[in-house]
């Protein structure tokens, strides 16, 4: 056991050191376009965490993570838009003039307050993710109905956002690329840089964040939750309580993911609650290793990253790619990219083409236990 | 505490739409006790353990336990109160090691917040040790629970049943599936777990039953038959008919 936990701290540190090096290489070396792409990538990891949370080691496969990113997304976007308001007919913000609204809906206004909108980006979320959770959990709907549940969910925010032009523009979703913040246009290259630096380092204290959350035993109830929830109700503990509180958990950091990516992507729109975006939050962590907070990290960076490189040359041919490689991870590699290499993956695929040799027939588990008395 | 009984069922039906799987059971077990539970297949053996443990809500009848009705308790609130229930087949977290699963069953309370802020005292991990010493597992502590043996699963969940330091242990079948040496063992143990606690054992294994040397109550067709020691019910004309249905509709 020794063995395989310092051989995983030492992937861990490995991948870590890469990790941030290109964090720290990466402003001075890509171009700011590119810089900027990171910066998304990386708040899209915050919400992979979550995700990773909840399915990976509460086995609560959730397709809805898509509302909790969008209402994050939009607590920032109103802010940023009332911010720089200032010169357009009534002061509020340009958009409310096309459709004749002359006065500013009421829930806009605690979003003048900059410390109300950074509360709120998570807290908004969280809180909704939790009331959702609740009411589901606590009449025991799980599986398959919950993943359906959650994603019927997603749709009714959806079709919600998309028809509300008058309170939220609607379908066209609220820019944040040509307001202002700290004097300066939240598009311009200076603030980019800025949100690229927020990103990385939320994604870090993220993952510390998580990582506390599942160190111990609590993480441990999580894990029993996801294998056999009936055991964890019969030695004393409440699932409810557990699966509410790490799917609100997981509902905040969606919603620190979405208001990062908005700001780097220049608008939030219910598209950030369309069916497959939700989905692709699931393939991240699926490829990059469930169960593995790390691997949620990678798996959301690389194939974003991916993405874009394969939409750039081969415009039509990504969704095919990422239909591959999930089906790939789904068959080949169960524990996803991470959880491979954690055991011994590389070493067995070596082996496999010839260049490794086997040594030994029957795994040291058994041989150790040779000596006991029984 | 003396004087009442630590758990008592009073009349107690279940009916399964229209299926009655209990039928007016009482059943009295005082502090201390080791009792087990017989009866053949469909007999309701399982049912009466869903009862007890809040899994199943019985159509009528009380659950009396320290003094107070169970009945519409919750499984998690029942477990707390000092109920501990081993499973037909081991249910225990796989993925998890020997001593995280005990550190689970000893972990008081029982809440998020405790979990999460709290290390486990030196005390508890003390009473870690003693589980897994009364269970033979000391040398498996950091071993996945998933990759040991059938028996000690078994085990496994008896010593995270003890860790939660039950008033009453309910014990299912603990020794389907085991070799006779380790079915023994676990008689040896649960026998020295009464007293301290009160121990239900259901299981059908005769040999089992007798070395258990304690009082047997036989359950047939959703009610107790007949409650005796074991010499007593085997020479019973009645419980021989139920065992190998002479008569099927002898009632």
């Amino acid at each position: 056991m020794s063995i395989f936990s310092t051989k995983k701290s030492w992937i861990n540190l490995t991948i870590w050191v890469l990790l941030i090096a290109i964090i720290i290489a990466a402003p001075s070396v890509l171009p700011v376009f590119r810089l900027n792409l990171l910066g998304r990538y990386l708040s899209l990891a915050i919400v992979a965490l979550g995700v990773d949370l909840i399915w990976g080691f509460t086995g609560m496969l959730s397709l809805g993570q898509g509302i909790f990113f969008a209402l994050g997304g939009y607590c920032a976007a109103m802010f940023l838009q009332l911010n720089s308001s200032g010169e357009f007919p009534n002061g509020i913000p340009e958009f409310f003039g096309l459709y004749g609204v002359e006065k500013l809906p009421f829930f806009w206004e605690p979003f003048k307050s900059s410390i109300f909108t950074l509360i709120s980006i998570w807290f908004i979320p969280a809180i909704i993710a939790g009331l959702l959770g609740y009411l589901v959990f606590r009449n025991r709907i799980k599986g398959v109905y919950f993943s359906i549940l959650t994603q019927a969910a997603l749709l009714v925010f959806f079709n919600f956002f998309n028809g509300q032009q008058k309170l939220i523009n609607g379908t066209n979703g609220l820019k944040t690329d040509v307001t202002q913040i700290f004097g300066q246009m939240v598009g311009s290259e200076i603030m980019q840089r800025w949100f690229f630096w927020i990103s990385a380092v939320l994604v870090i204290l993220a993952w510390f964040f998580a990582r506390w959350i599942v160190r111990d035993r609590f993480g441990n109830i999580l894990i029993g939750i996801r294998d056999d929830e009936a055991r964890v109700r019969f030695t004393g503990y409440n699932p409810v309580i557990f699966k509410t509180i790490i799917f609100s958990i997981a509902g905040g950091l969606a919603g620190i993911s979405g208001a990062l990516y908005t700001v780097q992507s220049g608008i939030v729109s219910p598209q950030f609650m369309t069916v497959p975006f939700s989905i692709e939050m699931v393939v991240w962590v699926a490829v990059g290793g469930r169960g593995t907070l790390l691997g949620a990290i990678l798996g959301a960076v690389f194939i974003n990253y991916a993405k874009s490189l394969v939409s750039e040359a081969l415009p039509a041919s990504w969704m095919f790619i990422q239909g591959g490689l999930f089906i790939l991870v789904v068959t080949a590699l169960p524990e996803g990219v991470l959880g491979w290499i954690r055991k011994d993956g590389l070493k067995k695929l070596l082996f496999l083409i010839g260049i490794n040799k086997k040594l030994e027939t029957y795994p040291s588990l058994e041989v150790n236990e040779q000596g006991e008395v029984k | 505490m003396m004087t009442t009984p630590l758990l008592e069922l009073k009349k107690i039906s279940v009916s399964f739409e229209g299926f009655l799987a209990l039928r007016d059971l009482d059943l009295v077990l005082n502090q201390g006790d080791l009792r087990a539970v017989i009866g053949p297949n469909g007999a309701g053996k399982t049912t009466f353990l869903d009862v007890i443990t809040g899994k199943v809500v019985p159509t009528k009848g009380d659950v009396i336990f320290k003094e107070k009705s169970l009945i519409g308790q919750k499984e998690f609130r029942i477990a707390r109160k000092g109920v501990g229930r081993k499973f037909q087949s081991p249910r225990i977290f796989e993925n998890l090691t020997v001593q995280e699963n005990l550190a689970l069953a000893v972990s008081r309370p029982k809440t998020p917040w405790s979990l999460l802020m709290n290390s486990l005292k030196v005390k508890k991990l003390d009473e870690i040790q003693r589980l897994m010493s009364i269970v033979n597992l000391q040398l498996k502590a950091n071993i996945r629970a998933g990759a040991l043996s059938h028996g000690q699963k078994q085990w496994l969940e008896i010593a995270m049943l003890v860790g939660q330091d039950p008033d009453l242990l309910l014990v299912d079948e603990p020794v389907a599936g085991l070799t006779d040496e380790e079915t023994d063992l676990t008689a040896d143990l649960l026998k020295s777990l009464a007293g301290d606690h009160t121990v239900l054992v259901i299981d059908h294994d005769m040999e089992f039953i007798r070395r258990l040397d304690c009082p047997v109550s036989v359950l047939h067709q959703g009610h107790v038959l007949k409650e005796g020691s074991m010499s007593d019910i085997q020479k019973d004309p009645l419980v021989i008919e139920v065992y190998l249905g002479k008569s099927e509709e002898e009632e």
